[in-house]
Formats: structure tokens, sequence, C-alpha cells
């Protein structure tokens, strides 16, 4: 369903994001992208999505196919009417627009009326709190319902492939569960979904395949079952290394000072 | 107190016409997050438009096409400029709006000349008592019109397609873009509806009690400024009431004249400026502005 050919991107002119990139999204599937930060996830996501341009990065090398077709200098708006719906790291709802509204706006790139009616019905089915809150201000709802509002909005284009950029940001554990489920469940209904995370244990616990990232090239690739049995992934990703278990403290404070620096 | 609600009524009429002017600042500053003083040279422009057109075509094909031919200019502004600048530094595009001003309004004033254009308003330059207070048929159609118009305006940024798309846009652009919603065509359309309010602006601040289109026509568009930075630049509803406070002022200070004598003659004139500051002053985003304007 969606290709990726040896994708090189830099910004400014200067900084290589993603030096090489290939993978592939098999239609109906889950696919993970872990690494740390500065991996180039999110580089990736913008590519796929269209939204390079808005932060001064290029494509230099590779590709981008999506059912065979060539989407890799498409806007966003042309990226949305292929059916790849992006929903952004830290959610970035529409605060002052009320839960409602935020889905109306999520709609605006679906023209055909019936499938927005059936995409609004979904999403109602799917986070029930978002219809209980359809006249709230977004900017009320808790971390957890603005994160479902983000994945409400995006599915009300009807997209064939999700991205999600880090969903369990910021979130306590019992939601992140919560929103694997969700993933699952949208997965379930047809949907492929493509999720980039840091939370290794959620998104290899929904996840078909995955790959690592490390310093914008993959390092690691192959089934999620068979990747979180390897050490690597073990010890990075899901912190019970046996050797060296003296690193888990230090994603903590790690994750903290990018999140200053970003 | 006849003279006191006379001021009021004219004061509100003058108001609601700063307030068009001020509303296509907001939602120009909304949609593209820039600072636009071109406001006032496609006021000029309409108000030019329909001086001209009258003469031969008369009022009402005139008065549409000058709004038409203003929303164009508006349009190309935008199509031709301000897009094509996009991501540079909010400040630089404000200054090119500025120039973008300076040439229009130029060549406008070349056009005029010295002359005081008419505009023969079918309602002419006759005056109406409601009450005993006494008000221009053009004032008071004015604000007729200017109310209607902005009630229609709310209702469309509230409730239709257009109004969702703009303000998730003007919260935040990128998730927007991600949403697939062309932020260009947002922009444009902000930028045509800024045309066309400017324009009937136009319509009526050229009738009585002011004599005609001249150059000083766009000094009002400089005051209708205030109203929008008063009212918080990014606040629609700001605009309304820093436009009506604006006119208000302006006519009560103008009326009172004799008893303001110790400020000077023409007080009336910098007084919308003078509001301006009292009110940022106390409240530095304006009325209702956001506290936080600057997006990263």
């Amino acid at each position: 369903m969606l290709t990726i050919d040896s994708l090189r991107v830099t910004y400014g002119g200067a900084v290589q994001a993603v030096r090489g990139i290939s993978m592939e999204v098999p239609d109906g599937a889950v696919v993970a992208v872990l690494g740390s930060n500065g991996a180039g996830k999110s580089t990736l996501l913008r590519t796929i999505s269209g939204t390079l341009r808005l932060h001064r990065g290029r494509v230099d090398e590779g590709a981008v196919r999506f059912d065979d077709a060539d989407v890799t200098h498409r806007d966003a708006g042309q990226i949305v009417r292929q059916g790849i719906v992006q929903v952004p790291e830290g959610r970035r709802i529409f605060g002052r627009l009320t839960v409602e509204e935020n889905l109306r706006a999520g709609g605006m790139g679906n023209r055909d009326r019936a499938a927005k009616a059936a995409a609004h019905a979904r999403v109602h089915d799917l986070f029930p709190v978002l219809r209980e809150r359809a006249s709230q201000r977004a900017g009320l709802l808790s971390g957890g319902e603005q994160q479902m509002l983000a994945i409400g909005r995006a599915l009300m284009a009807s997209p064939r492939l999700l991205l999600l950029d880090e969903p369990s940001l910021g979130l306590a554990p019992r939601v992140i569960g919560q929103i694997g489920e969700v993933i699952a469940e949208i997965n379930r209904q047809g949907t492929s979904v493509l999720l980039v995370e840091q939370n290794a244990t959620m998104a290899l616990g929904v996840a078909d395949r995955a790959y690592v990232l490390d310093v914008g090239r993959v390092s690691l690739s192959g089934a999620a079952a068979e990747l979180a049995r390897t050490d690597e992934v073990q010890r990075l990703y899901l912190g019970h290394g046996s050797a060296e278990s003296g690193q888990r403290p230090d994603r903590g404070p790690r994750r903290t000072l990018s999140r200053w620096t970003a | 107190m006849t003279q006191f609600l006379s001021l009021l009524l004219n004061g509100i009429s003058l108001g609601a016409i700063y307030a068009l002017i001020a509303l296509g600042f907001v939602i120009i500053f909304k949609a593209s997050e820039v600072v636009s003083f071109t406001q006032g040279s496609l006021l000029l422009l309409g108000a030019y438009t329909i001086a001209r057109l009258s003469g031969p075509y008369g009022f009402l094909v005139a008065a549409l096409a000058g709004i038409l031919v203003t929303a164009l200019a508006a349009l190309l502004i935008e199509r031709l400029v301000i897009n094509r600048l996009r991501g540079a530094p909010v400040i630089s595009l404000a200054i090119v709006t500025i120039g973008v001003d300076i040439i229009l309004l130029t060549e406008l004033i070349r056009r005029i000349g010295p002359d005081i254009l008419n505009v023969p308003h079918p309602w002419g330059g006759d005056s109406v008592r409601i009450g005993g207070v006494g008000i221009s048929q053009n004032r008071l159609i004015a604000m007729l019109v200017a109310g209607v118009l902005i009630v229609v305006f709310f209702l469309a940024f509230k409730y239709s397609s257009w109004g969702v798309a703009m303000r998730a846009s003007a919260e935040d652009g990128e998730a927007a873009a991600l949403m697939g919603i062309r932020q260009g065509r947002v922009s444009a359309l902000a930028w045509v509806v800024a045309g066309v309010l400017a324009a009937v602006a136009a319509l009526f601040l050229v009738g009585a009690p002011t004599p005609g289109v001249s150059a000083a026509v766009y000094t009002v568009a400089l005051r209708a400024f205030p109203a929008a930075i008063l009212g918080g630049l990014d606040s629609t509803g700001g605009a309304l009431v820093g436009g009506l406070l604006i006119g208000i002022a302006e006519a009560l200070a103008a009326g009172y004249q004799e008893q303001l004598s110790f400020l000077g003659r023409g007080f009336g004139e910098v007084v919308p400026y003078v509001v301006m500051i009292i009110v940022l002053l106390v409240r530095p985003s304006g009325l209702f502005g956001t506290k936080e304007l600057t997006r990263v």
C-alpha cells in the first residue's frame, strides 16, 4: 500500500534527518516505527503527509509511493484526498473550537457526504465521550480525551492509511493501553496504520511489523513479535535488559531534555 | 441630552463603518497572520470606482462594480504577493503590505487629483429625525447595512465550513493542513471578504455628511486600525466593539469640541488613537485579544 524507497531528507539544505530509509506498509497492516529522538521518525511522517515544506525540509532522494502512485511531492491537501491522514505529535487539536467543530474540520478534506456521515458515526462509536462533549471547547478535554479527539478528527477524512505520531506522548499508562486498543480496533475496521512511537510496549503490542530507526537509518526491522524478543529492543525500548539495566533511568531525563529543545 | 443622544447615534453609525473595516483587518490577520495595511487604499479604490462609474452606469451598478473591483484587488494582492511570501517573517509581510498600500494609494490620488468626486446616493443628503435626534439618511442606512453584514459575517464565521476552516487554520496552521484544509484558499477568501467589507464601508463613507470621494477618505481607514487593535488583533468580536468605541468617542469629542477646547481644536481627529493607547496601556493585548499571539 505505502512504499518508501531509499528516502533522504534534509532540513534547510544542511541537516540530514533521514538518510536512506526504505520501508513498507502492507494493506491492512499496523506497522510500528520505533526510535529515540532525532532518529527521523517525525521527518518520515512529515514527508509522507506533505508537510515537510512547512518545516523547510526537502526530499533529496528517494520516493514515497501510495498504491503505486508517486506521492513524494504532493501537498498536504492532496495527500489527505489520496486517503492518508496524519495525527500530529502532541495532538494539536483546535483548543478554541468545540469538539464537534474539530471533527468538522477533520472532515474538510472529505468531499463525499455519505462517507463523511459514516466516518462521523464511526468516530462517535469509537469514542462515545466525543458525542457527550460535542459542544464543549476541545481545550477543556483531558489529555487522553484530546488524543481520542485527535484520532477521531483524522478519521473524519475516511483515511485508508492512518499515520500516528507518538499518540502515547504525555499520557497515563492506563490511557496508553486504551489508545493501543483503539488503534487495534481502527485497524480491524479496515484502516492501515503507521504508528510512530517511543512507547515500544504499546507499539509492538498492536503492530504486525516494526522498524527501528537510528539516526536517520533503519537499524532493525521484522515482525513485531520477533523484534520484541531481540536483545537490542529489549534493552533500549522495553527497558528490561540484563547487563545494562543501569541505562534505564537514563531515558527519563533524555526525553525531558528533548522536549525543551524541540 | 438630545445633543448627547444625537452624537451617540451618529457615533454608532460611524462606528459601524469602522467596524466593517476593522473586521476585514482582523480576518486577514487570522487567516494569514499578516497585519495588513492595505485596507486604506482598498477603501479608496472602492470609493473611487463607485464615484467614477455611478455617472455613466447609475448608482446601483457602480456600487456593485465597486465591491467587485475591490474584492478582486484584494484577491490579487493575496495571490500575487502575500501567498508567495508565505513563511516570511511577520514584520516583513506587514512592511510589504505598506508598500502595496502606498503604490495603490499614489495611483488613486493621482487619478482623483484635487477634486472631490461626487457619489449620487439615491437617498441623497437628507436627514431624518428619530425622536428628536437627527441623523443623515446615509448614516442610518449605513448602520443598518453594516449591522446586517456583521450579523451575516458572524453567523458564517461560527457555522459555515469556511468559518470552521478559518478558525482551525488560524489556531494551528499545520494541523489544519494535515486535515486537508487548504490554507491558500482560506487566506484568499479572507482577503476577498476584507475587500468586500472595505468597499461597503467606502460606499457609505463617501455619502453625507462627508462631501464625496477625496484622498482624505483614506485617513478613515487609518482610524479603523486602532479599532482593530484595541479590540484585540485576533478577535472578530473585538473589532466590532473597537469600531463602535472609536466611532462613539470620535463623535462625542467632535460634538463637545467647545467644552474640550482646552485640548485644542480638532481633538476628534486624534481621539481614536488616544482611546487606543489608553486601552492598550490597561490591556496590552486589546479588549478581547489572545494574550499570546506568537506561535512557534
